[in-house]
């Protein structure tokens, strides 16, 4: 299989863009652009984080979805308030798959949806003396949490509740940060301001808690990892990585995170970011009052991670870097024997991704140590400095897709047919039905970890599995003639 | 009036980061470095300049501060 030219794929691009009205058309032409790695910034060939245009289906998810699901929703001892209808809460509800440890409902809340279930009579009268009195509740019914967030939903912003007086006054009384999070859904172009929203509010209701309290006995190694919201177990393979190069991970944002680690984590040395998307906004701001330095790190594939853990261990002594190489030595063996077994298997297959706002960019990593080829990459809610990250990454005339609608996409992998495509769960069947296998590159398809050493492995045969299965050889009924599945079109 | 962040990178030069617009970019250029007087205009890898309300002395990065656009890149 080899790659398609610059002219084909612009070709293709403007052949995919023929059915739609003129206007429509030329916007969209913005966000679709054929990659060329040697550009120096993404400005010039891709627009992003605009708004959809209205009649197409956008993949994209709201400004709730970025701060209740992303940020704030894997803090596992913070009852998260779905303020508003009840579905947005119910409907979302343990769907991420955010491991954590501990006992649900009694010191940790990750999987249970807590709602003020809007009424009639709350949107026309306001819904406040709700909201105290669900508190209240609360803290009958769950002592034991650290503190209360309140998300707000559409209708909140719409009728003008004030929630940030109810968590003043609550919060003063219960002596617990009540944080309110004004992320009614219809802000913003997609859940990246979500991200951003909640990232603030951690900065001025979270963090400033523990300013001037040094109780905490700081190490030289003490690092927070961030950006890692602990998908199928993903920071834990991550962090024992960390640990065993002897570094102390003092925080975990957020996946499997507690309040206490969000306001530990100013006192870190470093900041070790995994989502830039999500999290930089914060990882900028401690840096400036903080003083920590931060990094992006990246561990999919073996590759990366050796590449990562020596760039980490680069901002500390010897005996970090010693850490470093041993790590990496001692999982080479078992990587090597991993590619060995999967590489003739999968290799030469080609990926088309099309995920949120990072890992797009980040398993292209993983993929090419197993010798496939990323033939298309795009975002669902990435801004400019992403694209900045992504057009180096990828290879040459590939295709770049930014908020792709879902009749683009169906048209792209018609027409590349690309050997396996990885998105989410509502992209799964739509691909599946056309004979094309399919992961689902949010929560790892219910499997995972897939980051760290440890994750790999499992992506190698997840990604085996997927693509040699005997299924897809299945494709045609048997009395219409030979099988022709994915792999002989 | 954008809110920018100036901030020096692994390399030793000064790079400014507008968060509005995603846009981070290398100084190439600022009018007041030296000490005694920080700020001024400064001009971007892209071609876009800024005005910074000169300092009195070089501030401690990374910082935050308000700059009044004066050319588009």
């Amino acid at each position: 299989m080899c790659a398609m030219k610059r002219e084909e794929a612009e070709a293709l691009i403007q052949e995919v863009l023929e059915v739609y009205p003129e206007k429509a058309r030329k916007d969209r032409a913005k966000h679709l652009a054929v990659n060329d790695p040697s550009a120096e910034s993404a400005k010039k060939c891709i627009v992003s984080n605009r708004k959809s245009q209205p009649g197409v289906m956008t993949i994209r998810g709201c400004a709730y979805a970025g701060s209740k699901g992303v940020v704030w929703g894997p803090v596992k001892d913070v009852v998260h308030i779905s303020h508003g209808p009840v579905g947005c809460g119910q409907y979302s509800r343990a769907g991420r798959r955010n491991y954590y440890t501990g006992h649900t409902g009694v010191n940790t809340f990750g999987t249970m949806n807590f709602t003020s279930d809007f009424q009639e009579k709350d949107i026309v009268f306001g819904g406040d003396k709700k909201l105290e009195k669900l508190i209240d509740e609360i803290e009958t019914l769950f002592p034991l949490n650290k503190g209360i967030t309140i998300q707000s939903e559409c209708p909140v912003g719409l009728i003008g509740d004030d929630i940030e007086s109810v968590s003043k006054k609550k919060g003063k009384e219960l002596d617990k940060p009540v944080v309110p999070l004004r992320c009614e859904g219809f802000r913003g172009v997609s859940q990246s301001l979500g991200h951003h929203i909640a990232n603030d509010a951690i900065r001025d209701w979270v963090l400033p808690r523990r300013d001037g309290d040094d109780r905490f006995e700081s190490t030289p190694y003490d690092v927070a990892l961030t950006g890692d919201y602990n998908i199928g177990g993903d920071a834990w393979a991550s962090r024992i990585l960390l640990e065993e190069m002897g570094l102390r991970v003092v925080a975990q944002w957020s996946g499997d995170g507690t309040l206490s680690e969000l306001e530990l984590a100013p006192k870190a040395r470093v900041n070790l970011l995994h989502c830039y998307r999500s999290m930089n906004y914060l990882a900028r701001h401690m840096e400036e009052k903080y003083g920590i330095p931060w990094m992006e790190y990246n561990f999919f594939g073996p590759t990366k991670i050796a590449e990562s853990l020596r760039k980490i261990a680069a901002l500390f002594d010897d005996r970090i870097q010693e850490g470093a190489e041993r790590v990496i030595a001692r999982y080479q063996a078992e990587m090597d024997a991993v590619i060995e077994k999967y590489r003739p298997r999968l290799e030469g297959r080609r990926v088309m991704l099309y995920v949120g706002g990072l890992r797009p960019r980040h398993v292209i990593g993983a993929y090419e140590d197993l010798g496939m080829e990323v033939v298309g990459a795009g975002y669902e809610f990435a801004h400019n400095d992403d694209y900045d990250r992504t057009i180096k990454d990828m290879g040459d005339a590939t295709l770049l897709f930014d908020d792709i609608t879902g009749y683009e996409l169906e048209q792209f992998v018609q027409r590349v047919r690309p050997d396996l495509v990885g998105s989410g769960i509502k992209e799964k069947y739509i691909f599946q039905k056309m004979g094309i296998p399919f992961r689902q590159m949010h929560s790892w398809d219910y499997s995972g970890p897939y980051h760290g050493y440890d994750g790999f492995a499992i992506f190698a045969r997840d990604m085996d599995m997927t693509l040699n299965n005997p299924c897809w050889d299945q494709m045609k009924a048997p009395w219409k003639g030979a099988a022709t599945g994915a792999r002989a079109a | 009036m954008p809110s920018v962040m100036i901030n020096r990178t692994a390399s030793g030069d000064l790079s400014l980061y507008v968060p509005k617009k995603d846009l981070e970019e290398a100084i190439v250029s600022l009018e007041h470095e030296g000490p005694g007087r920080w700020g001024g205009e400064v001009t971007l890898a892209d071609g876009s300049r800024y005005f910074l309300e000169p300092m009195d002395e070089a501030p401690r990065l990374p910082i935050t501060l308000r700059a009044r656009r004066l050319q588009a890149g």
